[in-house]
């Protein structure tokens, strides 16, 4: 039982990351390696200032540090065309730094002492507050970005994946809904991040590592159990697949003979795995083929 | 309406494979004029095309749409009053979205409101009616992904996108080519509909003579980046397939050359 709640608290605040990626990865079709630096940037933000006193401020503020390395990424990409894998992997880099001076030098920050949200809420004992916390914040998103991706700009940014000679053929600026796109997707990874610090109670920047494979492996296992369908089911699956992927790896840590050093490990090989389904079904395709069997299958 | 004055294009500038796309062309369209291009391999149509959309900016030269000089505007800006229709299906929809999340991104020029709802209840209504003028049957598949229709619909729709916005140039880069023949009657039927009902300032780059001659009311043959002959009225009329062969090869010495132009009288 134990078990299977922390997962959902762990797998709502992931989820939320979750969201972003999705963002990224499926809607603008690149996959944002500016995802491990802005978590981590959320993460310290978030720690610093409630460190300082403020643990609700810690979130806006937080998000708006993650948007603004998105901006930096999409910046990059469309106003200086570098690649887009390279671009985020140049803020990425950049941010490391960042989110070195954000904790005043260390790799790491308690919060042990200090208020966070979770001991804010009254009525609520601070284990209550670390289910229902998750639970508001993960469907506040969800909500809110379904919603954003139902109006005009939200729209665009879906085209501008999808056909962008399109998009810029009805004079619409590809390049700002890149920018604004990026800025919601690294906004929502750093809440992640700023959530995941408070209810740790610790900012380790080295927990960003690796980040990205966990939110791709989040929403591709969202995908096998809906189905690809509509942006809107895309995004509930992205926060389903978040809370599975976080019970398949607290089931792992208990009973596997694996350490937990591992888990990046056995998630990078689920990713790579799901990603490489369609050319293993071709292979096997072709194979049928050669001997002598039809396609029909 | 529109008014290109001395265009020079020049492609690779000095490497060995320099070429000049755009030879000092000048071109005049008035209002509602529907004017159709025709002319071999390499002979600068495209690239007429891409200089007055903006896909790069002119060497040399000016183009002014309605009185406003449109040299430099960024493509993205120009788009709000130029309509384009390519000749490949896949390139003027997003093939994920819906028909109707496509028509309220091209409807969006005129009334874009960055976080209102969209498509909105008023243009769907409008959407299907003006769908409906196609008799495609397309007003009843709204909410069909356009990645799941055959190229002509595509190319319905495309020009629906373009023209739901009355452009004050549509440029049609012979967008039924890729089409089957009775399709590409289908779609040049209801371009000819559309550009007569909203008086449309058209261009239409098309390989078939026969069609470029029977279609709008001037032809225009264009030949190593300039344009060749530029015919209208009683002129045009009484112009047959032939004769532009002749007068091409009278006055370039040598014979008109497209792999994919049809020569032949339908």
């Amino acid at each position: 039982m134990k078990l299977l709640i922390d997962s959902i608290q762990l797998g709502l605040l992931y989820g939320v990351m979750a969201l972003g990626i999705y963002i990224s990865f499926r809607i603008l079709a690149v996959p944002d390696l500016t995802t491990e630096g802005s978590f981590a940037f959320g993460l310290s933000v978030s720690a610093a200032v409630t460190s300082l006193g403020h643990p609700v401020l810690a979130l806006p503020a937080a998000m708006a540090a993650g948007a603004a390395a998105g901006a930096v990424t999409g910046f990059l990409q469309t106003r200086w065309k570098i690649h887009p894998i390279l671009s985020g992997i140049i803020t990425m880099s950049g941010l490391y730094s960042v989110n070195l001076s954000v904790l005043g030098g260390s790799p790491n920050l308690t919060l042990v002492r200090a208020n966070t949200v979770f001991k804010l809420i009254p009525f609520l004992s601070k284990n209550d507050a670390k289910t229902v916390l998750p639970i508001f914040f993960a469907l506040l998103c969800l909500g809110l970005i379904i919603l954003f991706f139902r109006t005009h700009i939200g729209m665009c940014i879906r085209a501008v994946g999808d056909n962008e000679d399109m998009v810029r053929a009805s004079s619409i600026h590809t390049g700002a809904c890149k920018i604004i796109a990026f800025c919601v997707s690294n906004g929502l990874i750093a809440l992640s991040g700023a959530l995941i610090a408070q209810y740790q109670g610790y900012a380790d920047i080295s927990s960003s590592t690796g980040i990205l494979v966990v939110g791709l492996a989040s929403v591709i296992i969202g995908e096998a159990v809906f189905g690809r369908r509509s942006v809107t089911v895309g995004f509930i699956s992205a926060v389903v697949g978040s809370l599975i992927y976080r019970y398949i790896i607290a089931l792992a840590t208990r009973y596997s003979p694996l350490p937990a050093h591992m888990l990046r490990l056995v998630s990078a090989v689920i990713v790579a795995l799901a990603l490489a389904l369609p050319a293993f079904r071709e292979h096997l395709g072709t194979a049928r083929l050669r001997k002598g069997g039809t396609d029909d299958a | 309406m529109l008014d290109i004055r001395n265009a020079v294009k020049v492609f690779e500038k000095g490497t060995p494979i320099e070429h000049t796309a755009l030879n000092n062309l000048n071109l005049h369209l008035e209002p509602g004029e529907f004017v159709t291009v025709i002319g071999s391999n390499g002979a600068g149509k495209s690239t007429l095309f891409n200089a007055v959309c903006g896909t790069f900016l002119l060497n040399r030269g000016r183009i002014f749409l309605d009185g406003q000089d449109i040299t430099y505007l960024p493509e993205h800006v120009r788009a709000r009053t130029i309509g384009r229709v390519f000749q490949d299906p896949m390139k003027g929809t997003a093939p994920h979205m819906t028909i109707e999340e496509n028509l309220s991104l091209a409807h969006s020029r005129s009334t874009a409101r960055a976080l209102s709802f969209a498509p909105a209840k008023k243009e769907i209504a409008l959407f299907r009616d003006r769908l409906s003028e196609f008799r495609m049957g397309l007003e009843d598949r709204m909410k069909t992904k356009v990645g799941l229709l055959s190229g002509g619909q595509r190319q319905a729709v495309t020009l629906l996108m373009c023209t739901i916005v009355p452009p004050k140039l549509l440029l049609l880069d012979e967008h039924t080519a890729a089409l089957d023949p009775a399709t590409a009657e289908q779609v040049m039927d209801i371009t000819k509909k559309t550009v007569e009902a909203y008086r449309l300032t058209t261009m239409m780059i098309t390989h078939n003579i026969s069609q470029a001659l029977s279609t709008g009311t001037r032809t225009v043959m264009m030949d190593e980046g300039e344009i060749l002959f530029d015919m209208s009225g009683e002129e045009r009329e009484k112009t047959t397939v032939d004769d532009l062969m002749r007068m091409y090869s009278t006055s370039r010495k040598k014979e008109l050359d497209n792999d994919r132009m049809l020569l032949k009288k339908e």
